[in-house]
């Protein structure tokens, strides 16, 4: 390895922002994370040049594990385009100086706010999850004192009596989002606040699959071919959503879909959240309902923003 | 994705160069120095510096400057560029009780061997607006010289300690290499070094919040302020390589220790107890706030009721930060449309399932 590598390419900072020591201290946490999957390690996190709750958690795992001939790819609710995903990229641009890229298929890294992509991920690939909230028991139990017992001891009964009464008022889980998981038949974990569409991609990934808490300073992981098991009953099986419509772009159908409201008269159609996916298809041919009046209105992203 | 976020880089790159145009502001009127701010604006640079956690007058006043006086804003730089920083070691304990004293107060006791010394406060003046300040040069005023006091200022908690009432702290915690919040993760529960490191960084209005709270009842705890003092201290360190300690330099900091009432259970004797606060600077009300709060949370290891906020160490040190705070609200302004997507369907499946079953029950 030469000189190069430990700088940023503008030369202020160190390769990839954060110093070596702070590194090695996170792939240190990382491992422990990878030993005991679904686990929340703590680790020092520090404070990025970003606010808490915008993905520090997730910047510092990328951070300390990027390397000169990694290609980041970094979506927010799915894409490339949103304000916060382009700001995240912009900045390993400019303090790792790495190859970037939109394609799915063509990234090493991964870092993710909310959605997994529609496209399987492989081994050579690593999924880097923004956390807001490591803690899947937390609405049960605000203490940390408590959970880690509660952990410890594998007492997750209060998250089952939780899913019980959401069945017994509603006739169904209503939990939508960030449905908790079980990994490894051992620990309940949080899988960030993924819609539970994605909640069966987690489960034998090939991909390394890690998880950053920035402001709770707090890193899980999932290694490649996991168990994880959507929490759920015999009699009440986990379901993931499912849309009715196919995207009005690509006619992509089992893929999750934004719904883009139009006018005030209440049109709306649904759109592939996965960007990625969505042009991928559309270049490929495939076209929804309203790819063409779509097209007219401006609605359809441009390629190659970054 | 489609219609508001789009074309994000150049909306990013256009923000900035507004907020660049919106801090210089109008072009006729001087531009604002980082010495001005250093010098004039002395409160806010110590609470940048306090809330910081860095000692560093020049970068709080830089860090002032670029943020446009948003204090928060600040303080979030000069934290994140304090993380950026080699960490050498720990300095020695301040020696508070060898300050070079510009203000000094009791209000427990009349006087104080030392004596009281007002120096620079807000305390007595009314509050009315000072419209000369409007005029340039109008305040060039001089105080009367201060003379320098050789004198001894004992601490008075140290009297009183001396005297066996006032609660000793643990030497243990005293002596072990204290915890450094910067570079571990808050844990819980939390030693003393913990939580007065977390205080420290507090919000001040969070903490004086909280310390107001315990005045009110919840978790009053009967304080009195044992001493004020503000002024310069010496920071000492023992590097590894030289093995004996060294003077670095002197630091402006606030102390104040509160005495509070402690009427002893079966195990411990009644006697006072302590709520410490410091700060960097001139910080009076953050000290004071600090300590109130400081002496609530000992409610555990005294056995008293934890019935109060400000006595729950998880709710207070895990919330006092105002970066991670600003932060997480802040995030509610990035985009949720995945999560509100599978909220909504939801919404309208349970809608939609609640008007079939009133259909079917109306058929029947």
């Amino acid at each position: 390895m030469n000189s190069r590598a430990y700088h940023s390419v503008d030369g202020t900072y160190n390769f990839a922002y954060l110093d070596e020591q702070t590194k090695r201290m996170i792939r240190r946490t990382l491992l422990k994370a990878i030993a005991v999957p679904g686990y929340q390690v703590p680790f020092g996190g520090r404070e990025m040049p970003m606010a808490y709750g915008w993905g520090t958690g997730g910047i510092q795992i990328t951070a300390s594990i990027i390397g000169r001939d990694d290609t980041l790819k970094v979506i927010d609710q799915g894409a490339d385009d949103t304000t916060n995903a382009v700001s995240i990229r912009r900045f390993f641009r400019r303090v790792a100086g790495v190859q970037t890229t939109e394609e799915t298929s063509k990234a090493t890294l991964i870092q993710t706010r909310h959605r997994i992509p529609e496209k399987q991920l492989t081994e050579k690939q690593i999924l880097v999850y923004q956390v807001p909230q490591p803690e899947p028991l937390w609405k049960l139990e605000p203490r940390e004192v408590e959970t880690r017992k509660l952990h410890a001891y594998s007492e997750y009964g209060l998250m089952h009596v939780k899913l019980y009464e959401d069945i017994s008022r509603h006739g169904e889980i209503i939990t939508t989002y960030d449905y908790p998981v079980e990994v490894n038949a051992r620990h309940i974990m949080s899988p960030s606040p993924i819609p539970k569409f994605d909640n069966p991609k987690m489960a034998m990934m090939p991909a390394l699959q890690l998880f950053g808490a920035g402001r709770e300073k707090r890193i899980y992981a999932i290694p490649p071919y996991t168990r994880v098991r959507s929490l759920d009953f015999d009699d009440h099986p986990f379901k993931p959503q499912r849309f009715d419509k196919p995207c009005a772009l690509c006619g992509a159908e089992e893929v999750f879909l934004d719904e883009v409201i139009l006018d005030d008269k209440g049109d709306h159609m649904f759109v592939c959240s996965d960007s990625d996916h969505c042009r991928e298809r559309r270049a490929a041919g495939h076209t929804g309902s309203r790819a063409s009046d779509a097209a007219d209105m401006g609605f359809v992203p441009t390629e190659g923003l970054n | 994705m489609y219609v508001a976020t789009k074309g994000g880089e150049s909306a990013i790159e256009a923000t900035h160069e507004l907020i660049a145009e919106e801090r210089r502001g109008d072009t006729t009127v001087p531009e604002l120095g980082t010495d001005q701010v250093r010098n004039q604006l002395g409160r806010a640079v110590d609470r940048v510096m306090t809330e910081g956690s860095l000692y560093d007058p020049d970068l709080a006043s830089l860090a002032i400057k670029q943020a446009q006086g948003d204090m928060v804003e600040a303080i979030f730089l000069l934290r994140a560029f304090r993380t950026t920083l080699p960490r050498f070691g720990a300095a020695e304990p301040l020696d508070t009780s060898k300050m070079i004293i510009r203000r000094r107060i009791s209000a427990a006791f009349k006087d104080i061997p030392g004596g009281q010394i007002l120096g620079p406060t807000y305390d007595y003046t009314h509050r009315l607006l000072d419209f000369d300040l409007v005029k340039e040069g109008a305040n060039a005023t001089s105080a009367p010289e201060a003379t320098a006091t050789e004198q001894t200022m004992p601490r008075v908690t140290d009297i009183l300690g001396a005297e066996g009432l006032m609660q000793a702290e643990n030497r243990e915690e005293i002596e072990s290499e204290p915890f450094d919040l910067g570079r571990q993760p808050m844990s819980f529960p939390a030693n003393r070094d913990q939580r007065l490191q977390n205080l420290f960084r507090g919000d001040e209005g969070f903490v004086l919040a909280l310390g107001y709270a315990t005045q009110r009842g919840y978790g009053r705890n009967h304080p009195f302020v044992g001493e004020i003092r503000m002024g310069f201290v010496e920071v000492e360190f023992t590097p590894p390589e030289l093995g004996f300690t060294i003077s670095i330099g002197e630091i402006e900091v606030t102390e104040c220790q509160m005495i509070n009432q402690f009427t002893g259970t079966k195990d411990i004797q009644p006697m006072f107890t302590r709520g410490y606060g410091l700060a960097f600077g001139q910080s009076e009300r953050k000290t004071m706030a600090m300590a109130l709060v400081d002496r609530a949370l000992k409610a555990s290891e005294l056995g008293e009721d934890r019935d109060h906020p400000p006595q729950d160490e998880e709710f207070v040190l895990a919330h006092s930060d105002n970066v991670e705070a600003a932060g997480f609200v802040s995030h509610l302004k990035l985009p949720h449309y995945v999560d509100f997507q599978s909220e909504l369907s939801l919404l309208r499946g349970l809608r939609e399932d609640a008007l079939t079953t009133q259909d079917k029950e109306a058929a029947e």
